[in-house]
């Protein structure tokens, strides 16, 4: 009955000394999270238009952006050393002058942007689709940068 | 001159209170573009990276729901080295003020924009009344 009653106790107990260093990790944790895990803390990772994703496996780099609204023809595409330069605009047609709009959120206008790849690459085989407003690139490694195996004995 | 404004970039945003989903994911707010004439009304949906078998647009009790499903499109051997947006299903609803004739809806994505039309019942079309001077 002695040992039940001293258990609650904070820093009373058989515990580990480090319980009071955990607890207030714990808090802090939850402090932090809750100023910045809100959205609208978050740091914004892209400052230009269009927000990608860059992804790679051993042969190529895979650039993928999200572009709704925009034909193929729209968007410019140039790699010149290990820089890939996209750029277009974006058009949305007008409805005619009875529409009355009720919202209107999505926006039109020009974008410009270039990404820098990790690693060199091989400009002469980039390849992009757009398919459903997404838009694929997939540029190949150069040679000297694709990972090499080394057997070893 | 040409004042074409430069495009800039609009985080995604997460719907706001999501009901639990069957698949575990991230759920979007599409931004759309909503407008109204005499006879229909008219709503822009952009949901990039949605196939047209992968939208759902549901009409009950006057709420209009429209979510699109995006099928990961990373293969198996990549690894992320930049991410800048998030992937993830979109889903929005609307209540309508007026009554809609359900039989003639018409939905058609192009580029990742849908666009779908609600033609107005015809109990519901404005008419005109003429004023008489007198």
């Amino acid at each position: 009955m002695f040992t039940s009653r001293m258990i609650g106790f904070p820093s009373m107990g058989r515990r580990s000394p480090f319980a009071e260093m955990e607890r207030m990790a714990k808090q802090m944790d939850l402090l932090s999270r809750a100023i910045f895990g809100r959205p609208e803390m978050r740091p914004f990772a892209a400052k230009v238009f269009p927000a990608i994703n860059l992804t790679e496996d051993n042969e190529k780099y895979y650039v993928r952006a999200e572009l709704p609204g925009i034909s193929a023809d729209a968007i410019n595409l140039e790699v010149t050393g290990r820089n890939l330069a996209i750029s277009g605009e974006r058009v949305i047609p007008s409805e005619g002058e009875n529409a009355r709009y009720h919202r209107r959120e999505r926006e039109a206008g020009r974008f410009s942007r270039m990404i820098g790849l990790p690693g060199d690459v091989d400009a002469e085989s980039v390849a992009a689709k757009l398919v459903d407003g997404l838009l694929t690139i997939s540029i190949a490694k150069a040679a000297s940068a694709r990972p090499r195996q080394i057997a070893v004995n | 001159m040409d004042q074409t404004k430069e495009l800039q970039v609009k985080e995604k945003q997460e719907v706001a209170v999501p009901a639990e989903q069957t698949r575990p994911g991230l759920v979007f707010t599409p931004d759309v573009d909503i407008y109204e004439t005499d006879r229909e009304i008219t709503l822009l949906a952009d949901m990039p990276g949605v196939a047209a078998s992968d939208v759902s647009i549901d009409l009950q009790d006057h709420v209009l729901t429209i979510s699109g499903r995006v099928r990961p499109w990373e293969g198996p051997g990549e690894s992320d080295v930049l991410v800048e947006f998030e992937i993830g299903k979109y889903y929005r609803q609307f209540t309508l003020s007026g009554a809609i004739d359900q039989d003639k809806i018409a939905a058609k994505l192009e580029d990742g924009v849908l666009r779908l039309t609600l033609v107005k019942a015809q109990h519901a079309l404005p008419r005109q009344i003429t004023v008489t001077a007198g």
